[in-house]
């Protein structure tokens, strides 16, 4: 599999603050990736210097095999979905879409037609002619995305594109990004600070942390095998075991992570381990009810199915899960 | 919606405002009057005669050519020095951090703080110490300082109001820096950059105090116009002057009014 984009121990320090840290990447042509942290994690720089807008201050990129350092933002093979769209104002949606073709020397006919195909393929076909200014933000969002695919990048990089949008306007923006990107087979780098958005979408996720990346793999593994603190609490709130309670279970690990979803309020049953505690709290949230244990001071999330019934708080409960559902992690 | 009488003013703040108005215009009215008089030695009123003979004997008169072509060139070349380089400074102080940004940014803007009489002294001791002598070039020279300002005042509000991440998306998109400039700055910071041409035009064409001290022995309009004042003769022809002194830098900055009352939406901002 050909690699799209290489970070070889890439640092980006701004004076004394280490935005992005030595960090390791090796994103696969095709891949959907996604970049997920808080803000002021590094993701955004990350996504910066794959763009070209900043430079390394240490370690090595490669788009595509060709090293990246030092090639300004115009002669590299991709493009950005900026976080603000960052639509021309002065120009038509027509001609914003065909701006790229246009600096790049190709002719009226050819880009204008490119133009509209590419407006057409993001569902916004006879928009040509309105200015960015009288478009819906759902809207600007699509035109950005044409008008960076219009110049067909080997790697499109998106910048929290769907953070400006309604709930319901993002999910159905996240199905068609999907799609769109496995029909047009191109490499899409995803920065986000949305766990929910980077499970669904990406084939893999960088959780990143401080300017590191704390932990990288499929949804499935960043979200059941946390490998840090951070990550387990980051990515859907996992439940994080102190020391003490790791002994108790026999647990050979400093900390270990524990789903709320993994947890039943319920006594164990065929080798399952449990701890017992007493109910401190519950808040309903629809499918389950989210019930926090008090277990020796330590609070524990469980996540209940909303049709099992909730002991009262303060009546004492035991909590089970299986062995395999409790990963120990690294103590940063 | 408030109810209308309560936004109606009472007469008397409307007699007030009016006689403020008059006061400041009427005077200008009194010296288109006497470009038509028929008295040329005192300002008598009322007129004793109206003609309109003074026109005639100012299109005859080479010194009153001279001046206005020298004032004409003054300007056009110091509003051409200002925009280019008010431009280039508003571009770096709004879309840059380096240190004495702050500093820089009330150094451009300061010749115009300053009374016109200490740039033209400065100007005036500053070309005597290195051996410069007066020239078309002075004079331009000293109307630059202040001409700058307006450009910058205006390129620096309207750099202000294009976001960033525009110039990124240029670039982004294979657009070099030229092309960036020409497709995508320029279209935002144009009429801006025309207003504060414009106000720069009709700063450098009325210009007395810099020029009195920079300019020798040569006669832009206004000083021109200073000089006849002391003269008895012919004196409704400075009035016919002053009339089209009043017209050459009403219409750019009545254009300037108009290029920038339309640039309230702010460029680049998509959400």
């Amino acid at each position: 599999m050909t690699t799209a984009v290489l970070f070889d121990n890439v640092s980006r320090h701004f004076g004394a603050i280490r935005a992005v840290d030595r960090v390791n990447l090796d994103i696969a042509e095709g891949e959907f990736f996604a970049m997920l942290g808080p803000s002021g994690s590094g993701k955004t720089t990350c996504l910066r210097l794959m763009a070209g807008f900043e430079q390394p201050t240490g370690g090595h990129i490669e788009i595509f095999g060709e090293t990246a350092e030092g090639v300004p933002p115009y002669r590299r093979s991709v493009n950005t979905v900026f976080q603000d769209y960052a639509l021309f104002p002065h120009l038509s949606i027509l001609d914003n879409v065909a701006y790229g073709l246009m600096v790049k020397g190709a002719g009226r006919e050819e880009r204008l037609k490119a133009a509209e195909d590419a407006l057409a393929m993001v569902k916004l076909p006879g928009y040509g002619a309105r200015r960015p200014g009288q478009l819906s933000g759902g809207q600007r969002q699509r035109v950005a995305l044409a008008r960076a695919l219009v110049n067909k990048p080997k790697v499109l990089l998106l910048d929290e594109p769907l953070g400006a949008l309604d709930l319901k306007l993002r999910e159905q923006m996240q199905e068609e990004l999907k799609s769109l990107q496995k029909s047009l087979g191109i490499t899409f780098v995803f920065v986000t600070h949305d766990q929910g958005e980077a499970l669904s979408m990406a084939d893999r996720i960088a959780v990143f942390n401080e300017g590191r990346i704390q932990q990288l793999g499929r949804p499935e593994e960043v979200y059941n095998q946390p490998k840090t603190r951070f990550v387990a609490d980051f990515v859907g709130s996992s439940n994080v075991l102190s020391t003490k309670l790791c002994q108790r279970l026999g647990v050979k690990a400093s900390f270990a992570s524990l789903r709320p979803e993994a947890i039943a309020l319920a006594p164990p049953s065929n080798g399952a381990l449990s701890l017992a505690g007493t109910i401190a709290g519950q808040s309903f949230l629809g499918a389950t009810n989210r019930v926090v244990v008090d277990v020796d001071g330590a609070r524990i999330a469980v996540a209940s199915p909303a049709a099992n019934a909730v002991p009262a708080i303060g009546s004492p409960v035991t909590i089970s899960f299986a062995a395999r559902d409790l990963h120990p992690m690294e103590d940063a | 919606m408030r109810s209308e009488k309560s936004n109606r003013a009472p007469l008397s703040l409307k007699i007030a405002a009016a006689a403020g108005l008059a006061f400041m215009h009427l005077p200008i009215l009194l010296i288109f009057l006497y470009a038509f008089t028929t008295e040329e030695k005192s300002y008598q009123f009322p007129p004793p005669g109206l003609t309109t003979q003074w026109f005639g004997v100012a299109w005859d008169r080479p010194d009153v050519w001279a001046a206005l072509a020298l004032s004409v060139k003054v300007a056009s070349i110091a509003t051409a020095t200002a925009v280019v380089l008010g431009t280039l400074c508003a571009a770096a102080v709004s879309q840059t951090r380096f240190f004495g940004r702050e500093t820089i940014s009330l150094l451009v803007i300061l010749p115009i703080a300053l009374p016109g009489i200490i740039t033209g002294i400065a100007l005036r001791s500053a070309f005597s110490m290195a051996d410069i002598p007066f020239s078309f070039w002075t004079i331009v020279l000293g109307h630059a300082t202040f001409c700058i300002v307006v450009v910058y005042n205006n390129a620096v509000a309207r750099f202000r109001r294009i976001s960033g991440s525009l110039i990124e998306a240029s670039m982004d998109l294979g657009a070099d820096g030229f092309q960036t400039f020409r497709y995508v700055i320029l279209p935002n910071i144009g009429t801006a950059l025309l207003a504060g041409g414009m106000l720069a035009f009709a700063l450098s064409f009325d210009e007395v105090i810099v020029t009195t001290f920079t300019a020798g022995q040569q006669s832009t309009l206004p000083i021109w116009m200073l000089e006849e004042l002391i003269r008895p003769r012919q004196r409704p022809v400075t009035n016919v002057v002053a009339m089209i002194v009043v017209v050459v830098t009403f219409l750019p900055i009545l254009g300037a009014y108009y290029l920038t009352r339309d640039g309230d939406q702010i460029a680049g901002v998509g959400k």
